[in-house]
C-alpha cells in the first residue's frame, strides 16, 4: 500500500498514539483487502455501539480512546442496547446500564452524532452521487452503495472508527469497482416485504461483494430496507446491481423453492409470545403506515416498535405515538431488535417479526424462536 | 512474507496451530490461556509467543478480544498467518502486535516451538538454530 508522506508519519506515531492507532488499523485493513492507497470519505456510520456486543473490552477500549480521539468527519452512530427514557421497564441490571452510557458518553466526547440509528440513509441528508463514505453496519453499507449513489465497503466497527478519526478509508473493493459474480432473478409472484427480506438474505450467501439482481418491479422504503437488511444478514456482500447483467454471468432463480429453504431456516415457530417491528428501525413512512393500519384496532400480546429518537420526536407531534401506544404497542428509540437485550429467553420462547435479519439475532443471538409474518398478517392476526 | 499489516521486530518461541482460531469465546482474555476444549492449543496460553495459525474466523468482535489480551499484558508477541482475515488484523492494529501473513511453505517449514525473530523493516523472519 502506497501511502504519503504525511500518513507515513502518522502511522509511525509522530501524530500521536491516538492518530497512530487509527492509522494502523486503516493500513492493515487496506493490506488484507489489498488497497493500493487511501482516500478521503465524507461521512461515517460507526457500529460497536451497544454493549450488549462489544461487552467490557469495547467499552474499556472506547472509554480510554475517547480521552484524546476526535472524528473529523460527519460521523453518525448505531443503535445501543435500550432506550433511556424506558429502560425501567425491562429487567436490565445496572451495570448494563452504567457501561451503555459509557460507552454513548465516550462516542460523544469523540464529537460523534448521537444518531442511535441503523438507518441513516433515511434520517441524514444523503451526500452527491459517487461520494465515498465508511458505512459499518451492514443494511446500511448496502443500501447506501445499492439506492443512495454512495461508495462504502462493509466497514468493521474499526475500520469505520478509523476512518472517523483520519477522514479516509482503503481504497480497495466496491469502493473502486463493482464486478457481481451472479445474477439472481427474482421468481416469486405478489412479494411483501418478507419475500424481499428473504431475497435479501438468499442474495448474501451467493454474493461475493456485489450482485446483480433482476424482476423487481416497484418496491416501497419497507421492502427496500428488509432487502438490505436480509443481506447485510448473511455474507459479506454489499451492493445490489439492478438489472440481468452481462449474457456471461452465472444466472440463479430465486423461486418458491427457494423462498421456503430460507423460511424454513428462519422460521422455527408457528407463534410468537411477542412481537417485534424493526430492524432495520422503522422510518416515519413506516410510522405513518403502522398507524393506518391499527386504526380502531389494538394488539392481543406485546409489540415492541424500534425507531430512531429523530424518528419517534417527529412522529409524537403528528400524533402517530399516542395512536401507536393506544394500540397496545412499546416504542423504543435509539435500539433495535438486532441483537437487543430487552428480549431474554428465560421469559420469552418466541418472537413473531417481519424481518428476516431481526429473526437471524433473535435465533442466533437470543437464543429465541422465530414466527415470520409479513406486517399485514400480523396485523390481522394479532390485533382485533 | 506475504504482506505486513502491523508492523514491528520481535524474538520468541513459536506456538503454532493448524486450525483457525477464533479470539471471541477460545481464548481467555485475563490469561492468554486457550480455554476451547475442541482446539488443539487448549491449555496453552498465547502469552509471549509467536503465534502462528492459518487466519483468525468467528466474529469481528474479536477483535475488542485481542485488545483485551494485550491490555491484560497475555498477548503474543506477534502473529503470523496464511490468510490475513479482518478480525485478526483490525485486532492486531488496535492492539499494536505485529501481524504478517506467508505462503503455504513458509506455513509448513515453520516448527513449533523454534525459536525465531521477525523484523517487519527489513522484512526478515528467521529461525534461530
Amino acid at each position: 500500500m502506497e501511502l504519503t508522506r504525511d500518513e507515513e508519519s502518522a502511522l509511525k506515531g509522530e501524530q500521536g498514539e491516538t492518530m497512530q492507532m487509527a492509522y494502523r488499523i486503516l493500513v492493515a485493513t487496506g493490506e488484507a483487502t489489498d488497497a493500493e492507497k487511501l482516500i478521503p470519505i465524507e461521512w461515517a456510520h460507526l457500529s460497536g455501539v451497544n454493549y450488549n456486543t462489544i461487552g467490557d473490552a469495547g467499552e474499556e477500549l472506547l472509554s480510554s480512546v475517547s480521552k484524546d480521539a476526535r472524528v473529523i468527519v460527519k460521523t453518525t452512530l448505531n443503535p445501543m442496547g435500550f432506550d433511556i427514557d424506558n429502560v425501567s421497564n425491562y429487567k436490565l441490571d445496572e451495570n448494563f446500564i452504567s457501561k451503555q452510557l459509557s460507552i454513548k458518553n465516550s462516542y460523544e466526547t469523540m464529537g460523534v452524532i448521537p444518531s442511535f440509528s441503523c438507518i441513516p440513509y433515511e434520517i441524514f441528508d444523503i451526500p452527491k452521487n459517487g461520494t465515498q463514505v465508511a458505512f459499518a453496519e451492514s443494511n446500511a453499507a448496502i443500501h447506501a452503495n445499492s439506492y443512495d449513489n454512495l461508495k462504502t465497503n462493509k466497514e468493521s466497527a474499526f475500520s469505520a472508527l478509523a476512518s472517523a478519526i483520519v477522514g479516509k478509508s482503503p481504497y480497495s473493493s466496491l469502493r473502486k469497482e463493482d464486478t457481481p459474480n451472479i445474477t439472481i432473478r427474482m421468481k416469486v409472484k405478489n412479494p411483501n416485504e418478507l419475500t424481499y427480506g428473504m431475497l435479501g438474505f438468499y442474495a448474501g450467501k451467493l454474493g461475493d461483494t456485489s450482485v446483480n439482481i433482476s424482476g423487481l418491479g416497484e418496491m416501497d422504503q419497507r421492502q427496500s430496507k428488509a432487502m438490505c437488511g436480509g443481506m447485510g444478514t448473511s455474507g459479506t456482500c454489499a451492493k445490489f446491481i439492478f438489472g440481468e447483467g452481462d449474457s456471461n454471468i452465472e444466472k440463479i432463480d430465486f423461486d418458491e423453492k427457494e423462498m421456503q429453504n430460507v423460511h424454513d431456516e428462519l422460521n422455527t415457530a408457528e407463534k410468537g409470545d411477542l412481537i417485534t417491528l424493526g430492524s432495520p428501525q422503522l422510518g416515519l413512512d413506516e410510522i405513518s403506515d403502522l398507524t393506518a393500519k391499527l386504526k380502531g384496532r389494538s394488539f392481543q400480546k406485546r409489540c415492541m416498535v424500534f425507531l430512531p429518537r429523530t424518528v419517534k420526536e417527529q412522529a409524537q407531534k403528528i400524533g402517530y405515538i399516542t395512536e401507536l401506544e393506544r394500540a397496545g404497542c412499546e416504542i423504543l428509540a435509539d435500539c433495535c431488535t438486532c441483537l437487543t437485550p430487552l428480549i431474554s429467553k428465560d421469559d420469552v420462547d418466541a418472537v413473531t417479526t417481519n424481518s428476516i435479519k431481526g429473526a437471524f439475532y433473535l435465533k442466533n443471538s437470543n437464543g429465541v424462536d422465530v414466527n415470520l409474518k409479513s406486517l399485514k398478517q400480523i396485523v390481522e392476526d394479532e390485533t382485533r | 512474507m506475504n504482506k505486513i499489516l502491523v508492523s514491528g521486530k520481535v524474538e520468541g518461541i513459536v506456538l503454532k496451530s493448524n486450525d483457525p482460531i477464533n479470539f471471541l469465546g477460545t481464548v481467555d482474555k485475563k490469561t492468554g490461556i486457550i480455554s476451547d476444549k475442541k482446539h488443539p492449543l487448549f491449555e496453552k496460553a498465547i502469552k509471549d509467543t509467536i503465534l502462528v495459525f492459518p487466519s483468525g474466523v468467528g466474529s469481528s468482535v474479536g477483535a475488542y478480544t485481542i485488545y483485551s489480551i494485550k491490555s491484560n499484558n497475555a498477548a503474543p508477541l506477534a502473529m503470523i498467518c496464511k490468510k490475513a482475515d479482518l478480525t485478526v488484523a483490525t485486532g492486531c492494529a488496535l492492539a499494536n502486535i505485529p501481524l504478517i501473513t506467508i505462503s503455504d511453505e513458509e506455513f509448513l517449514s515453520i516448527k513449533n516451538g523454534i525459536k525465531m525473530s521477525l523484523d517487519t523493516d527489513s522484512s526478515t523472519l528467521s529461525v534461530h538454530q
